[in-house]
Formats: structure tokens, C-alpha cells, sequence
């Protein structure tokens, strides 16, 4: 199985364990992996509010790009995910994707629309198939208690994600941590904010945003959150201590990668995953996962 | 077909008021909606119900409740396509409103945010015998936003209110977006200065769930960002409140940041947004960079440019470029 691998800005800036772990697993799985060369940011929703012509002529960009590999799009950020999902349905409109070709065109770039654009989770369900995944795992994770985190772009517009034509995206995330052995921990927070969009803008509304969705799954009693959003990974890990202060009450849930997931249950070992490298220590859940960390 | 429906209830005129939740075993025919199981539930099961609803049609927007977790209309939702395996919905009250009773909310909140943002046109020009006429096609594109039917469907969702009753939120802000967009109006400087402040426009998170809960392809959140990328680029001061400045430097950096560099530079970004300066803040996320360095995960403060960025810049030189000609 190969993809057009776009890694996204972040997994090659603050959270590099992303993709270390990304790399590994797919490497046992035997997933192929080939870089897009030159590929750009997406623009995170973020250049889409300031110019949000340049937002789809850069994903247009990257889909061009991926399109001369001939191979289907693979990335591993809900945020890179909804944002490509949003400009690939503008895109299939002739007349608009006409004219960004026609500025793609000087470049000797053309997208010539349907590119198949799918984040790591969703390949997991739809192309590895859960019983594979499953028939891979070398580690039960049988009593660990993980509560899924989606993140919003990968849950938000649902027609641009096909979710009517793939139901089962709905509920992936808990049909991979089950396929692994672990427990889902339902939770009222999975598909809201994390709040890391207006962290800098409004800082107080973001903490209060992970301490909300932190302590219910504490409260829960989920050993870990587990989610493929590297961007509500920063938040939710990273300003995890400072919004328990806000809120005044102990907080502590280590926040996992997808790929940092499968790859405990596949039995790679808590360095290549990048488990060392979280703000929260993922120690204690770790090892219950029974890796050496 | 059978249906269990879990309804959450309070009722104001109890001893000691408290909400819960409570069961009704209802037959339901295929093409029944929300609104018509409950409507059976009242009629039939329990005549002290309440809940709110008029044309039953999607128009009105009088019931609006949240189906299994998620804002909906209830008689725009089929009940069959809302159950469970073992046959069950939840219904609830409409969220971040405060509830009178059962599944009727209180709307005062929702009306005045709404005030707020001066929802009715503001023009310069003298006051016609008629209305203010403009021609057809400059409000065409105003069709979907002033499809509003005011049902709050898209307050009930939104993850701000959640944490900060203060935000005017999508409906009012969506509404504003209306009037600043109609080229009959012309006190754009007034109302964006309104809207910058706090609770306003950039206090909104992106998350989407406005869009997704609206019924009527209202888009609140593509609204907001569309103000956001009018105040910036009309040059209305962001005023008094601090989120608006480091709004308004976001927005900016970060186009400046993808069009140099290709790619994000996360330090960079952030440093530009609160001002290179602004000490308090800067030391504010002090912590987090010390500990990120410790785990060797500290971007570095400048990074090289991406492979290909001569392309990017290329391309966001021809759209500047293209604009530019435009305008003149």
C-alpha cells in the first residue's frame, strides 16, 4: 500500500514524535510512505480567514503535486485533513479549479481534480482493515481505558469528510482503540474544541477548553487520551498543568498520537514512538500498555 | 416501530428543581419526526411536557433541542434516523441557553446578543420614499446568510459559549456579517469597531460546529471569517480589546509566515502574534517552550524555507499582483 505522505507542518515542527511514530509504524505495518517533495502548509483554517484564494491554490499545489506520484494522499493531522477535505470540494468546481490552474499553470502544475485524501486513521479502517491491524498487534491492551479526542476538522463539515459515504469515520477512532484490545472511554468532549485556535488570541477560553475536556476524561477514568490531531495534541498536553491551575483542581492525562497507539499495541517500544517527549509523562499508561519506556 | 425516547426534564415549579432524565416507550411510524414522536409523547404519555414548536416545517425555528448530543429541528429530524441498535434518542434542551422548562429555553439571552450587532441597515444616503433598493446580483450572495431563521440551533452548539457565556456567538455574529456585507450599508468602520471587542469575532475557535448544526447553510463560522478578513484588510484599528490586536497580528503573520518560509514556523508565529515585547505573555508560555526544549521538541526559532517555496511565493506574488490590477 503506498501514499503520497503529507506529513503537515506541525509533525515536522512541535511535535516531532508524530511522526518518528508515524515512520515506525507504518514501517511494520508495511505501509509506503513517499514524501510529497515541496509540499506547503495547508493553510490550518488560518490563511483561509486572511486570503483564502492562496488557501486553495496552495492545497491545489499539493494535490498537483501528489497527483504527478499517482498515488492517493496520506495525512496525519485531523486539522491538515479537514482543511484539504474543505478545498477539495471547491475544487471540483470547474470554473474555479480553471482558474487556479491558471495560476498553477506558470509553474508547469495542474490538479485535475479527485484526489483521494486520507488521514492515517481512516486508512487504518477503509484500506488496512481492523482485523489486520488486529492480527498484527503483538501487545494486549486489554484493561487500558483510552478516551478518543477526534478533533474538530476531522469530524467538521461532515459532507466535505464523506462521512455519508463512510459511516463508519463517525466512530473510527474508538473502532481502532477496540480493535487493539484497549476500552474506550466515551466522552462528551471527543468531537468538541480543543481550543488551541484561539490560544494566543484568547487564552483563557482555550485553557478553559482542555481543563473541560482533560478532567472529564480523568473523571472518566481513561488512562490516556488518544488522538490524531497533533495541534490539539499541543493544547492538550502542553497547557494541560497551566489549565488545571486556571480551573483550580489536578489534572493529569498523558495525550497520545494515533500512531503512538498502534504502535505500543504492534510492540515498538516507548523511544521509537517518541513516548519520552510529552509535556504530561505518558510513563504510568506506558507502562500498563507494558512497553519499556 | 418501537422507540425509546430519553427526554431530559426540569421543572421550575418543584420543591427542588433538578433535571433529569426520564424514559417514554413510544410507537412511531416511519416518517415520524422529532417533533412529531414528542408531540405523541405529550398527547398521549404526558400532557406536562413542554416543549416549543409552530409551523412544523423548518421555518419558523421554534424546536430547536439537541437530538443524541447535536443541535437540531426537531421536526426537520426523522426520529428513525436518530435511534440507536436498541431503538433509542436522547432529547435534550437546547445547549449554552438557560432552560425554563423541560425543552423550552430561554431565548432573552439569544435576542440580546443579537441587538447588539445593530441588526437592521445603517445608510448614508437619504431615507427613500420606498425601501432602499440595490440590484439584484450585489445581494445574491447575501441569499444563504439571509436564509437565518433564528432557531439558535447553531448558540446550542458553539464551544465558546460553553466556556464564555460573553461571546455574541454565531448567530448574532452571523447576522452582523449580513449588514457589513450589504453594499446598502455603509457604517462598515462602526460595526467591525463593535465586533472587535471582546466576545466578538475573534473569539470564535473555527471549530465548525455552527455550520454543521445550522439547518439552513447559514455557514455562521465562514461569516466570522469573512469579517475577520474585512477588518484586517480595511484597515479598522482592532480597538481596545488585546485578543483583537493579537487576532489581527495572527492573521497577518501567518500569511507572511507561509509565503516566506512554504511552511509554518510555529515559534516565530507566536512571538509575532503577542509582540516581540510583550514580555508578560511571552513569559506566559515560558513553561511550555522550557519543557517542550527539554524533550528536544522546541521549534527552532527560525527555520529554513521549505523545498519548492520559490513556488509559493510565486503564487502568492501572481494573486497579490492579480488583485492589485484589479482594483486599479
Amino acid at each position: 500500500m503506498r501514499y503520497a505522505f503529507f506529513p503537515g507542518c506541525v509533525s515536522r515542527g512541535g511535535a516531532p514524535e508524530l511522526y518518528q511514530s508515524t515512520m515506525a509504524v507504518a514501517d511494520r505495518i508495511g505501509i509506503e510512505l513517499e514524501e510529497i517533495e515541496g509540499w506547503s502548509c495547508t493553510g490550518a483554517g488560518a490563511l483561509q480567514e486572511s486570503n483564502p484564494l492562496l488557501g486553495d491554490t496552495l492545497n491545489a499545489r499539493n494535490f498537483a503535486l501528489a497527483q504527478r506520484m499517482g498515488l492517493p494522499i496520506m495525512t496525519i493531522c485531523s486539522t491538515c485533513q479537514g482543511v484539504m477535505a474543505q478545498a477539495r470540494v471547491r475544487l471540483e468546481d470547474d470554473e474555479y479549479r480553471a482558474q487556479i490552474n491558471g495560476l498553477l499553470a506558470e509553474e508547469g502544475l495542474e490538479y485535475t481534480g479527485g484526489i483521494q485524501v486520507k488521514h492515517m486513521l481512516w486508512i487504518m479502517v477503509e484500506d488496512i482493515g481492523l482485523d489486520r491491524i488486529k492480527s498484527m498487534a503483538v501487545r494486549s491492551l486489554d484493561g487500558v481505558f483510552l478516551a478518543p479526542f477526534y478533533g474538530c476538522y476531522i469530524v467538521r463539515p461532515s459532507a466535505a469528510l464523506e462521512y455519508d459515504e463512510f459511516p463508519q469515520r463517525k466512530i473510527a477512532l474508538e473502532l481502532v482503540i477496540e480493535a487493539l484490545g484497549a476500552t474506550p472511554v466515551d466522552n462528551d468532549g471527543k468531537t468538541r474544541c480543543c481550543g488551541f485556535p484561539i490560544l494566543t488570541i484568547n487564552e483563557r477560553n482555550s485553557l478553559a477548553m482542555v481543563a473541560k475536556h482533560t478532567a472529564e476524561a480523568q473523571d472518566l477514568g481513561a488512562d490516556a487520551m488518544v488522538t490524531p490531531c497533533p495541534l490539539c495534541h499541543l493544547n492538550l498536553d502542553g497547557f494541560q498543568s497551566k489549565a488545571a491551575r486556571q480551573v483550580g483542581r489536578q489534572i493529569n492525562v498523558p495525550i497520545l498520537h494515533l500512531p503512538q497507539l498502534i504502535g505500543a499495541a504492534l510492540g515498538l517500544d516507548g523511544p521509537t514512538l517518541g513516548l519520552n517527549r510529552h509535556i504530561v509523562s505518558s510513563f504510568d499508561v506506558a507502562l500498563k500498555m507494558g512497553l519499556r519506556v | 416501530m418501537q422507540a425509546k425516547v430519553n427526554v431530559r426534564r426540569f421543572n421550575p415549579d418543584e420543591e427542588r428543581p433538578k433535571s433529569y432524565t426520564q424514559q417514554f416507550d413510544v410507537e412511531v411510524e416511519e416518517h415520524f419526526t422529532v417533533l412529531d414522536t414528542l408531540i405523541k409523547v405529550r398527547e398521549e404519555i404526558d400532557g406536562s411536557l413542554a416543549l416549543r414548536c409552530s409551523c412544523r416545517a423548518a421555518i419558523c425555528g421554534s424546536c430547536a433541542m439537541r437530538v443524541n448530543g447535536h443541535a437540531v429541528l426537531a421536526c426537520k429530524a426523522r426520529v428513525s434516523q436518530h435511534l440507536s441498535d436498541d431503538g433509542q434518542v436522547t432529547v435534550e434542551p437546547a445547549g449554552n441557553q438557560p432552560v425554563i422548562k423541560d425543552l423550552v429555553v430561554d431565548l432573552e439571552p439569544f435576542w440580546d446578543k443579537l441587538r447588539a450587532v445593530e441588526p437592521y441597515l445603517q445608510p448614508a444616503m437619504p431615507e427613500p420614499e420606498a425601501e432602499y433598493l440595490a440590484p439584484n446580483e450585489v445581494m445574491l450572495h447575501l441569499v444563504d446568510v439571509m436564509g437565518c431563521i433564528m432557531c439558535g440551533a447553531c448558540v446550542s452548539d458553539c464551544t465558546v459559549l460553553e466556556v464564555d457565556p460573553n461571546f455574541l456567538g454565531p448567530a448574532a455574529l452571523a447576522k452582523a456579517y449580513r449588514f457589513v456585507a450589504d453594499t446598502r450599508d455603509e457604517e462598515d468602520t462602526k460595526r467591525l469597531g463593535i465586533y472587535n471587542a471582546y466576545g466578538g469575532i475573534w473569539d470564535c475557535t473555527r471549530c465548525g460546529e455552527c455550520v454543521q448544526a445550522c439547518p439552513k447553510g447559514v455557514a455562521p463560522m465562514d461569516r466570522i471569517m469573512a469579517l475577520r478578513e474585512k477588518a484586517v484588510e480595511s484597515g479598522t484599528p482592532p480597538g481596545s480589546y488585546e485578543g483583537a490586536q493579537y487576532g489581527y497580528r495572527h492573521s497577518v503573520a501567518f500569511e507572511e509566515i507561509i509565503t516566506h518560509k512554504g511552511r509554518l514556523e510555529e515559534t516565530q508565529l507566536v512571538v509575532k502574534t503577542l509582540g516581540m515585547f510583550n514580555l508578560p505573555k511571552l513569559l506566559g508560555m515560558a513553561p511550555m517552550a522550557l519543557s517542550a526544549m527539554f524533550r528536544r521538541k522546541m521549534p527552532p526559532p527560525i527555520t529554513r524555507a521549505a523545498p519548492g517555496v520559490g513556488q509559493v511565493r510565486r503564487l502568492a506574488n501572481r494573486i497579490r499582483w492579480n488583485r492589485l490590477s484589479k482594483v486599479e
